[in-house]
């Protein structure tokens, strides 16, 4: 589990053209068969990638258009460009409130999801204690339970305490649904780092404390990305969790949350070009980073599945 | 050292224990309190009503309908989602042209495929089903006008809005938003199976389907399995895709309810927390049924290699 293993999978990839070689079968055939499935599994594959592609360019090239054209020509491609629609969508339709107020509960959340998860885990990955893997198999059962079950008394215990349409409640439960894997993950990762630096700091006269954020954290670090990008999409993208427990004032909403009223208000008013200018506007950011950290986001997503 | 260490596990393990205590652990045992009660939600007053919930939930015709629909998405968004994640991984990994040295070869740019496939992996799911709410528009949405572009101007279908297709609607965009997710995962799994194996078989005479059936499928079966599990508990969830696209309360007469939906309606629409629990109850329980049938139908002999 892990980068490490991911790096050797890719690895592993790229080392296709250098196998070994091979002691010719009827070369006819097997050339033929190999051309046609060449032909065919491009086909499909572009087949795919277009239907992949196509809804998220129709959905900016509706931003860059005026409401006429989006109702008459869909597909058309936009005569001029439309970016006040942008602008339009950014400050009257308070999509910059909504980035903004993301951007601070998922900064908070995340930030405290990494401390107290790479915390816990390491405690529970590297020492021995009454009770280790009963608060172990806690956390990790939290992963398999739906949460929706948990979410109309959670509405209540955030109500009781206050913390209902408040940033610090949603940051404290986005952390609280975020530690199962986190720890998950990172418990696995602490237990593969060789113990021999940790004692020889121990040994130097450092403290438990001082060798875990100075030696361990550091030794951690392709764990402690990998869970990062994981819970950084998934809290960033959260939709289910605000969409219950944020829902008080019409600025304060977060990002997804915010773009679903916008629709439903916007709806209302018939500015569609200015929703599909919200939409983009929500998307793009998250795409154009995944673009550049293709690698790390792909092998941090799917980090949790491969053992 | 040994007060040391222990002051040092505690210090560590309290702050997120505790979080994790408050926000998770304590609403779920108190969600399974709740659903013998007549708690309304609205006042603190509530009553044991025994299993009156659950008896009230068995003769539901709604709840039957979205258990219904989650049974329905349960077998066929896996099915269909891996199915189409093995065959693009499988296409990825050894459609290619045969090179030189090698019995298989990926495709060129399978690099380029699989950033593509995963862009809807990172969006929200709310974007998602936002933006399908608009392509299914009946009027000005990109899959009519697409139709017609093409010269189907008789076949318009109302899609969200027609109760016998709307489901079906809403499984093609969580289809279409976590293929590329599987493409990835089978694509790192089916790169680490040594090329040896393809090589032996295809000198045995097997053609490329008898290998994926003959080693790429059971070497990879691990990683299906878990895919298996991680797209039913997506199934029997919904609630983002269904609250957003579909119109009314659960679509064209319930056509697109289910259960996680059906109970949030209950808790914050109609003011019955104590009968949304019992549903919440009955969605862990499917799933636990879920999961340990995917465990029993998966064992099998583990294969190292």
């Amino acid at each position: 589990m892990g980068v490490a293993e991911n790096g050797a999978e890719s690895g592993a990839e790229s080392g296709a053209e250098t196998g070994a070689p091979v002691v010719d079968s009827p070369e006819g055939r097997m050339g033929t068969e190999g051309r046609f499935l060449n032909v065919f599994s491009h086909g499909v594959l572009i087949l795919w990638a277009l239907m992949v592609t196509l809804p998220l360019l129709w959905a900016v090239m509706s931003a860059l258009k005026d409401d006429k054209s989006i109702f008459t020509s869909p597909w058309a491609l936009p005569t001029s460009l439309h970016f006040d629609n942008w602008s339009r969508a950014w400050s009257q339709a308070h999509m910059s409130e909504y980035f903004f107020n993301s951007v601070v509960v998922v900064a908070g959340s995340l930030f405290g999801t990494m401390l107290l998860g790479s915390m816990a885990a390491y405690v529970l990955a590297r020492f021995e204690f009454p009770g280790n893997r009963f608060v172990y198999y806690l956390f990790v059962g939290g992963m398999s339970f739906p949460v929706i079950l948990a979410l109309v008394p959670l509405f209540f215990v955030m109500k009781n305490m206050q913390l209902l349409d408040t940033y610090h409640g949603l940051i404290l439960v986005y952390i609280a649904y975020s530690l199962p894997f986190t720890i998950f993950f990172l418990s696995g990762f602490f237990r593969t780092l060789p113990s021999s630096v940790a004692e020889a700091a121990l040994i130097d006269g450092a403290s438990h404390t001082r060798t875990f954020f100075q030696v361990m954290l550091p030794m951690a670090k392709p764990g402690l990305i990998s869970v990062g990008i994981f819970n950084f999409l998934g809290q960033w993208n959260q939709y289910l969790l605000p969409a219950v427990l944020n829902v008080g004032d019409e600025d304060k909403k977060l990002l997804p949350q915010g773009l679903v009223a916008l629709a439903v208000s916007q709806g209302y008013k018939g500015d569609w070009s200015g929703l599909f200018a919200g939409l983009v506007i929500a998307m793009l950011p998250v795409l154009a980073a995944y673009i550049v950290f293709q690698r790390q986001v792909q092998a941090g997503l799917t980090a949790g599945a491969l053992k | 050292m040994q007060h040391g260490k222990y002051r040092f596990i505690v210090g560590f393990l309290a702050v997120p224990l505790v979080i994790y205590a408050v926000f998770v652990i304590s609403p779920f045992l108190q969600a399974i309190y709740y659903s013998f009660t007549d708690w309304t939600g609205l006042s603190p007053d509530f009553k044991m009503v025994g299993v009156g919930n659950y008896r009230k939930m068995f003769a539901d015709d709604v709840f039957w309908k979205s258990v219904g629909h989650n049974v329905l998405l349960l077998l066929v968004l896996p099915l269909v989602t891996l199915g189409l994640g093995l065959f693009f991984a499988f296409m990825l990994n050894v459609g290619g042209r045969r090179r030189k040295n090698a019995a298989v070869a990926g495709v060129r740019g399978s690099g380029f495929y699989k950033v593509v496939y995963f862009f809807p992996q990172v969006l929200s799911i709310a974007i998602v089903a936002l933006l399908f709410q608009f392509a299914y528009n009946p009027n000005s949405g990109a899959l009519n006008s697409f139709l017609s572009a093409v010269g189907l101007d008789s076949v318009q279908p109302n899609w969200l809005g027609d109760p016998d297709l709307a489901l079906w609607c809403v499984m093609a965009v969580m289809v279409w938003s976590n293929v590329g997710f599987y493409v990835v995962l089978f694509s790192a799994g089916m790169s680490s199976i040594p090329k040896d194996f393809y090589e032996a078989a295809l000198l045995d005479g097997a053609n490329r389907i008898q290998t994926f059936f003959r080693i790429t499928l059971p070497l990879l079966w691990d990683t299906v399995q878990t895919g298996w599990v991680y797209m039913g508990i997506m199934a029997l969830d919904g609630f983002a895709v269904v609250q957003i696209m579909t119109v009314g309360p659960g679509g064209p007469d319930y056509s697109t309810e289910v259960l996680a939906y059906f109970l949030y309606t209950k808790a914050f629409r109609d003011g019955q927390a104590g009968y949304a629990t019992t549903l919440g109850v009955a969605l862990l329980i499917v799933t636990m049924i879920f999961a340990g049938i995917v465990m029993k139908l998966g064992r099998r002999e583990r294969l190292e290699f």
